[in-house]
């Protein structure tokens, strides 16, 4: 979903700019209580990965593909005002080396794919927790729903942005329906690729999951039974 | 072999944790990265569809030696398209890690 230079006309993605600039600013600010000294590079190894998948694009029909935005994998491995670095850093990298999104158009992308896609998975995320039973296996699932949820909501935002500032005259519903419905079978994608990259880490190391951090705090002395772990 | 939730985890543990991700970040961007789609994703398809993808402009780093997820030069594609890979992986690595690393809490300082 990386916006080109183009797309928005010059006050939208200044005021986008701003947006981004004040969103990255509030998580430096809050990526300080989610970091230590093992979370930090575990930070860095998830903006790697990130980078990453987001190559590979998968066919989802019609001659349309998509790739993995990353929010809701980066929100549950290292918390959401992290996670928005982390993508942050991805879009930085993608655009000035690899020129995949525009330099005019970076604000924009930040606004769309790390304080919306982010901010989505971590609020959905969060909700479907509460909701589900208290145990490590329930945290894949609130990832999946909230990597579902996050793709369609920034094709929603992009919709806004280009409904305010699209250089093209063309009719908002038009773009609104075709955005948000190939970016709901992208959620899908992007949803089982972010449940099974979650099972694997709670799997394997679930001290390193920060959104298991509240289930593994509130049972001390679980009691696991058989088959939960081989 | 269960890990006790409130233990801190053995730094060696961690570190081959870390070490197998980034391996796995690097095989996907080295090498599975070939086999990605090559159709246009879901923006781009539908700024084509409703008739908006004429109004792209190219980036200004349009000209970055490893634009479009390539190695300027190097003509076969999946050595071209890997070796952007890792060289990105990396960059974000470094990039995104040293970013945390200086904004972490450090457990021996008193202020946070």
């Amino acid at each position: 979903m990386h916006v080109p230079d183009g797309f928005l006309d010059v006050p939208t993605s200044m005021a986008t700019g701003v947006v981004a600039a004040v969103g990255v600013g509030l998580a430096l600010r809050g990526a300080r209580n989610e970091l230590n000294e093992r979370t930090a590079p575990l930070a860095g190894v998830v903006a790697a990965f990130v980078f990453a998948t987001q190559m590979i694009n998968f066919p989802v029909g019609a001659g349309t593909s998509g790739h993995l935005l990353g929010g809701a994998l980066a929100a549950a491995l290292v918390g959401p005002w992290t996670g928005v670095l982390v993508i942050t850093v991805v879009l930085f990298v993608q655009a000035l080396l690899f020129a995949d999104g525009g330099l005019t158009a970076l604000g924009t992308n930040i606004t769309l794919m790390g304080l919306v896609g982010v901010g989505m998975a971590w609020l959905v995320i969060v909700a479907a927790r509460r909701v589900l039973p208290k145990r490590l296996s329930s945290v894949p699932i609130a990832a999946a729903i909230g990597a579902l949820l996050s793709v369609p909501a920034a094709a929603t935002a992009f919709t806004i942005l280009f409904a305010l500032g699209g250089v093209a005259d063309i009719p908002v519903r038009t773009v609104f329906v075709a955005m948000v419905g190939w970016h709901s079978l992208i959620g899908i994608g992007e949803a089982v690729i972010t449940g099974l990259v979650i099972s694997a880490v709670v799997a394997t190391r679930p001290d390193l999951v920060f959104a298991a951090r509240p289930i593994l705090q509130a049972t001390p002395l679980e009691i696991r039974p058989s088959g939960v772990r081989s | 072999m269960s890990t006790p939730p409130s233990s801190t985890a053995q730094p060696k543990g961690t570190r081959r944790f870390l070490l197998v991700f980034l391996g796995v970040a690097l095989v996907i961007a080295a090498v599975i990265s070939f086999y990605a789609s090559g159709h246009p994703d879901g923006l781009e398809f539908v700024a084509g569809s409703t008739g908006f993808l004429d109004t792209a402009k190219e980036s200004v780093t349009a000209n970055s030696p490893l634009a479009d997820y390539g190695v300027a030069g190097v003509e076969n594609a999946p050595l071209s398209g890997g070796v952007a890979g890792v060289v990105g992986v990396l960059v974000t690595l470094l990039l995104a890690g040293g970013l945390t690393w200086v904004l972490r809490r450090r457990s021996d300082s008193p202020k946070a």
